[in-house]
């Protein structure tokens, strides 16, 4: 096994470097675990109010294509398997692909991969150690995850089922990671291809648990969902996350073998000896177009799906009274109100891509690709702006096409292709809060490039709110911070003007803000 | 327009008494720098001097918190942009986008500085023996400085500022570069060049300033800067010499019979000649100091006399 040799010693310096990283994506998402079950305990004192509860959430489509299948939803556990599983699956996930781009084919981009295997070290080392890497902290995660819930007091054979599903989920999306880099020479296309893995496995998913949960069965984030925890656990499931494990370790391996150091398994192409880019603009489209269309085309396909559930929405909500209740209050038909909901939900998932863009500026500053280009007759503020019209065209056309996949899915299914422009219209007004959140994001950068992080956290808690508002029971001042509360819930109500000019004003202000504070800094490259 | 004319010159660079601070770390500490029209300037210090950091201040990318710097007679801070077009730059690190392709990267340089001259682009890439066609992502670090270079060459500029722009070239190519800054200096141009090869200095600077700890240290031409400096000098005479050891500046004497080696600062090695001579001079070496002696002897010791 010469090929290994050194392969602990590689692992012991990536667990040095990514110690603090670990503990807290470790940490979040056991915490996103726990803080489920400590607030659905908070929540229903009685088993009265939780098994009502259960009874309107059981029919739900929405939260159902966004969660997962309901099973046992008037226990704790069940409870906590429902809001926590879908998403803390794809924090698992989330954290295994970075690891893994982070010690492959970010180490062999940099150069910093050379110094390693120029060291008495096996050709396999790298590759070994970042697998185990992987495998430690997903078994560290389902473990802690399982180790909490227990302790909190929940079944045992449920909250492994449940650890388990968050482990085995992150393994094998590690294992997508790994073939990813194997195949093309930049970090940036490995997590593109993981992320839209990760992507389609969750809507695959979602349009499968609302329907007869064929597609689920396609789902590694399914097949985790599948081992039924707190609900009488089947425990086969594993079998599959296991062989998919297996099987992208021994394609990773093989692909490898198959390339050269530094380059991918999908060679580079020469590009022209002749530039076309002749502005800041036509650089920064070039830049970022991959992420708008790739973006554009996910939220088109996620708009799609919402929509495809169509007006079954009112069966699935059945006679639940509950549910007409909390939907009445919202006013308008029930399937009107759910999609009013999958418009805040579709546009929150969109923020993320207008923040991404914002953060490019960030990244072309601290790589030192700004510092080139601010050394020709580019003013800072135009190199700025330029970045920042494509942020903003861009989030208008993720923001579109989800309203546009929407109104276009329900069209498909229930022949009425009024939806079309009613759906779209329900979702064009979220572009404002969007933008306000990327502007935030481009006001602290502005002030201090390392900042410009803020962007998450301010997503993190519009999505909190959105999500847990009420579960949590925050108090109104505090969920009145989000700007998406301030909207008009179309269909659901009727549109109005003012919310969405004050907002509109806002974020000018925010980002003629910005702009004051980044002509007035120093540009940082390390 | 005060400052743009000293000694009858035309000044382009004009720092005086800059200081930066980043936190509570002083990078630069009241640092002067001048350099001519049609001088090629070297610009000299150890690592983390805080030559990159002048270099950052006079591109407007960082903003000075006290002395005064004018590049063309303007404040490089406030007029960035105006002031680019008459400049072009070469970091000592050049970080290209991986997805472009070197010959695009060249052209948008070019193009955002006001127009490449499409013949010197095409001669450059020849001279460089750069494929324009590769992606930067697989380009060497001696390739990607390659690109740098011909972006800023082939611009129409009246300054280079240039910072180590060969720490990634070979020697062939060193020397395509050395060339290429005797043309453009020809042309009544000016140039910045921070390096660390002192032969290139010594070959391309007409005058030098020398940095520590963000301050300037010395500046002038190398005649100057040798002048400040020791000889050292090999003498073999007709008799023992006498009356060395008591002479103003001369240093490590040893005697060997008739023989006699030692080091004498510059200024006086005029007394020290005619000491030996008194002696009977048979043959005699004296090698003037070189710029690798000049440098370690200000970044060697305390320069604070």
């Amino acid at each position: 096994m010469t090929g290994l040799t050194g392969a602990l010693t590689v692992l012991r310096f990536h667990l040095r470097r990514d110690r603090m990283m670990l503990f807290w994506w470790i940490a979040g998402d056991v915490l996103l675990y726990y803080s489920q079950a400590v607030s659905t305990d908070g929540l229903y004192t009685t088993q009265a109010e939780l098994d009502k509860a259960a009874a309107g959430m059981e029919g739900n489509a929405a939260f159902i294509a966004m969660a997962g299948p309901a099973r046992a939803l008037n226990t704790v556990g069940g409870q906590v398997a429902w809001q926590a599983a879908a998403f803390g699956a794809i924090v698992a996930a989330l954290m295994s692909m970075f690891l893994v781009g982070r010690h492959t084919r970010a180490e062999e981009e940099s150069g910093r991969d050379e110094l390693v295997r120029a060291a008495a070290i096996g050709r396999h080392a790298p590759l070994a150690a970042t697998a185990l890497l992987v495998t430690i902290a997903n078994v560290l995660l389902g473990a802690l995850i399982s180790g909490s819930l227990i302790a909190y007091g929940l079944p045992a054979a449920g909250s492994v089922a449940l650890g388990l599903a968050a482990g085995l989920t992150g393994l094998v999306f590690g294992g997508v990671a790994l073939v990813a880099a194997q195949l093309v020479e930049s970090t940036r296309a490995a997590y593109g291809i993981t992320g839209a893995v990760i992507g389609v496995a969750y809507a695959l998913r979602a349009v499968g648990d609302v329907g007869n949960g064929a597609l689920s069965w396609l789902s590694p984030i399914g097949w985790g969902q599948y081992l039924r925890p707190y609900a009488d656990e089947q425990w086969w499931p594993v079998l599959l996350s296991v062989a998919a494990i297996a099987l992208l370790g021994f394609a990773a391996v093989a692909l490898f073998d198959r390339r050269d150091i530094g380059s991918g398994v999908w060679p580079a192409r020469p590009g022209p000896a002749r530039g076309s880019l002749g502005s800041a603009w036509a650089l920064s489209w070039r830049l970022q177009r991959g992420s708008v269309i790739g973006w554009t085309a996910g939220m088109l396909l996620g708009g799609i799906a919402y929509g495809s559930i169509g007006d079954d929405v009112g069966d699935l909500l059945g006679d639940s009274n509950f549910s007409k209740d909390v939907f009445a209050s919202a006013g308008g038909s029930i399937v009107d109100s759910f999609y009013a909901t999958a418009a805040v939900m579709l546009a929150l998932i969109g923020a993320g891509f207008a923040i991404a863009s914002v953060q490019r500026l960030r990244g072309e500053e601290a790589s030192g690709f700004a510092e080139g280009l601010l050394a020709t007759a580019l003013p800072r503020w135009r190199w700025a702006v330029a970045h920042l019209v494509v942020t903003v065209v861009g989030t208008i056309a993720v923001v579109l096409a989800a309203g546009l996949g929407m109104g276009t899915g329900f069209a498909l299914v229930t022949g009425d292709g009024s939806a079309v422009l009613r759906l779209l219209r329900a979702t064009v007004p979220y572009v404002v809060p969007v933008l306000l959140l990327a502007a935030l994001t481009w006001l602290a950068y502005g002030i201090r490039s390392r900042w410009a992080a803020i962007g998450w956290l301010a997503l993190g808690f519009c999505f909190v709110v959105m999500m847990f508002g009420a579960v949590l029971q925050l108090p109104d001042w505090l969920m009145d911070v989000s700007p998406f509360r301030h909207l008009a819930q179309m269909p659901a109500e009727d549109f109005d003007v003012v919310p969405v000019i004050v907002l509109l004003a806002i974020t000018a202000a925010v980002g003629a803000l910005g702009m004051v504070c980044l002509r007035r800094r120093d540009v940082v490259s390390n | 327009m005060k400052r743009s004319t000293v000694g009858g010159m035309d000044t382009v660079i004009d720092i005086a008494g800059l200081v930066k601070r980043f936190g509570h770390a002083t990078a630069l500490d009241g640092l002067d720098l001048q350099v001519e029209r049609g001088e090629v300037h070297g610009f000299l210090g150890p690592n983390g001097a805080g030559k990159s950091t002048t270099i950052r201040v006079l591109l407007g990318l960082l903003r000075a918190d006290g002395g005064t710097v004018t590049l063309f007679g303007q404040d490089p801070w406030h007029d960035a942009a105006e002031l680019h077009r008459r400049l072009a730059y070469v970091p000592g690190d050049v970080n290209l986008w991986p997805n472009l392709s070197g010959g695009e990267v060249i052209d948008l340089l070019g193009r955002l500085r006001g127009g490449l001259d499409e013949k010197r682009r095409s001669l450059l890439i020849e001279r460089f023996e750069l494929d324009p066609t590769k992606k930067s992502r697989t380009y060497s670090k001696g390739n990607r400085q390659k690109v740098a270079l011909v972006a800023a060459l082939a611009s129409d500029v009246e300054l280079l500022i240039l910072d180590e722009p060969t720490s990634g070239l070979d020697p062939l190519m060193e020397a395509v570069f050395t060339d290429c800054v005797d043309e453009f200096k020809d042309d009544g141009r000016s140039v910045l060049l921070s390096s660390h090869i002192l032969a290139e200095v010594e070959r391309l600077c007409d005058r030098v300033s020398i940095i520590r700890a963000g301050r300037t240290v010395e500046s002038g031409t190398l005649a100057d800067l040798r002048h400040l400096t020791r000889t050292s000098v090999s003498a073999e005479l007709s008799e023992a010499p006498a009356g060395l050891d008591g002479l103003a500046g001369v240093h490590d004497l040893v005697v060997e019979g008739v023989r006699a080696t030692f080091e004498v600062d510059t200024v006086h090695l005029g007394a020290a000649l005619e000491a030996l001579g008194r002696s009977g001079i048979r043959t005699l070496t004296s090698q003037p100091p070189t710029l690798e002696e000049l440098f370690l002897r200000h970044y060697g010791e305390d320069v604070s006399s």
